[in-house]
């Protein structure tokens, strides 16, 4: 969770989803409490798996939120040797990244985000929880509004 | 759309390798079939393959997806391989859409399947059935956990 205040806004996204980053945009501007469930979608974004096991890696050296927003600040370079680079400058020890990517704790934390959005319903990305309601795709002005406090 | 209570109709449809299948084939397990309107459509790729994602929960549960849209053998068996699908995809190519129009699911407006998904029993009996409500809305995976609890039975 990110934020101290506001709405809790849960958002089911892959970082190789264009739409995601956009909405991840939108979000960062909100006065809103957020938090991020893995959905990846392989057959639509190969890499989205490995992705979200980099974040989880990044995770366990306590640098969710910036291994988040480095992927989503540049979806043009998703690559092994490119998470390598941002696992460098985000001061991440590269030895322990590469073995905690790869771990079981990894994989169950992505598979226990994509199960729970499948049990909420979930079916493409990105999709927004607020109070309960689901709101697939990205946010429209109503929902960024009421969003805003206004 | 067929209802729940009802026997599943008949039905030959040929697979992505040309093998033909029958509800006979069916029969002895659970099975969903999921009527989806064409390969390479983009909603239809996000909503398969997110089932495949699922596909050993289903296992899990006994329970065995079959894709069946209006697609011929060879275009399912691209579109297999495109999304990297274990699940057997079935062609309702000749009489085009005929098994569709069986179980009550055919869109006469597209010349398609609507997107629905119909659950058959062990028995050949239809157990459960769910038609969405436009084809740009995916029905969640979520509603066939559903529907597999005793208590939907």
């Amino acid at each position: 969770m990110r934020g101290d205040s506001g709405l809790v806004v849960i958002e089911y996204g892959d970082y190789e989803c264009p739409y995601c980053a956009k909405t991840d945009r939108l979000l960062a501007e909100l006065p809103i409490r957020r938090v991020f469930r893995h959905f990846p979608v392989p057959s639509k974004h190969p890499r989205a798996r490995a992705l979200a096991l980099a974040a989880e890696a990044a995770s366990l050296q306590g640098r969710f939120w910036e291994m988040h927003d480095s992927l989503f600040g540049d979806q043009g370079h998703l690559d092994d040797p490119h998470l390598w680079e941002r696992a460098r400058s985000l001061g991440l020890d590269l030895e322990r990244f590469e073995a905690d990517r790869r771990s079981d704790a990894a994989e169950e934390r992505v598979t226990r985000d994509f199960r729970s959005g499948v049990r909420a319903g979930v079916m493409s990305t990105p999709t927004l929880f607020v109070d309960g309601e689901a709101f697939p795709g990205v946010p429209e002005r109503d929902l960024l509004e009421r969003l805003r406090g206004r | 759309m067929i209802e729940a209570g009802t026997p599943a109709p008949d039905f030959k449809l040929r697979n992505q390798d040309g093998e033909e299948i029958t509800l006979e084939d069916l029969k002895g397990r659970t099975t969903v079939l999921v009527f989806y309107p064409l390969d390479f459509s983009p909603v239809c790729t996000d909503q398969l393959s997110i089932y495949q994602e699922l596909i050993q929960d289903f296992e899990a549960r006994g329970v065995q997806l079959y894709g069946v849209s209006v697609d011929s053998s060879f275009c399912h068996k691209a579109f297999q391989e495109k999304l990297n699908l274990t699940m057997p995809l079935l062609a309702d190519f000749e009489p085009k859409g005929e098994v569709a129009k069986r179980f009550g699911v055919y869109n006469d407006e597209y010349g398609t399947a609507q997107r629905a998904l119909v659950m058959i029993g062990p028995d050949g009996v239809v157990k459960w059935s769910y038609c969405s409500p436009s084809a740009l809305e995916i029905p969640g995976a979520n509603l066939i956990f559903d529907a597999l609890e005793p208590s939907a039975a």
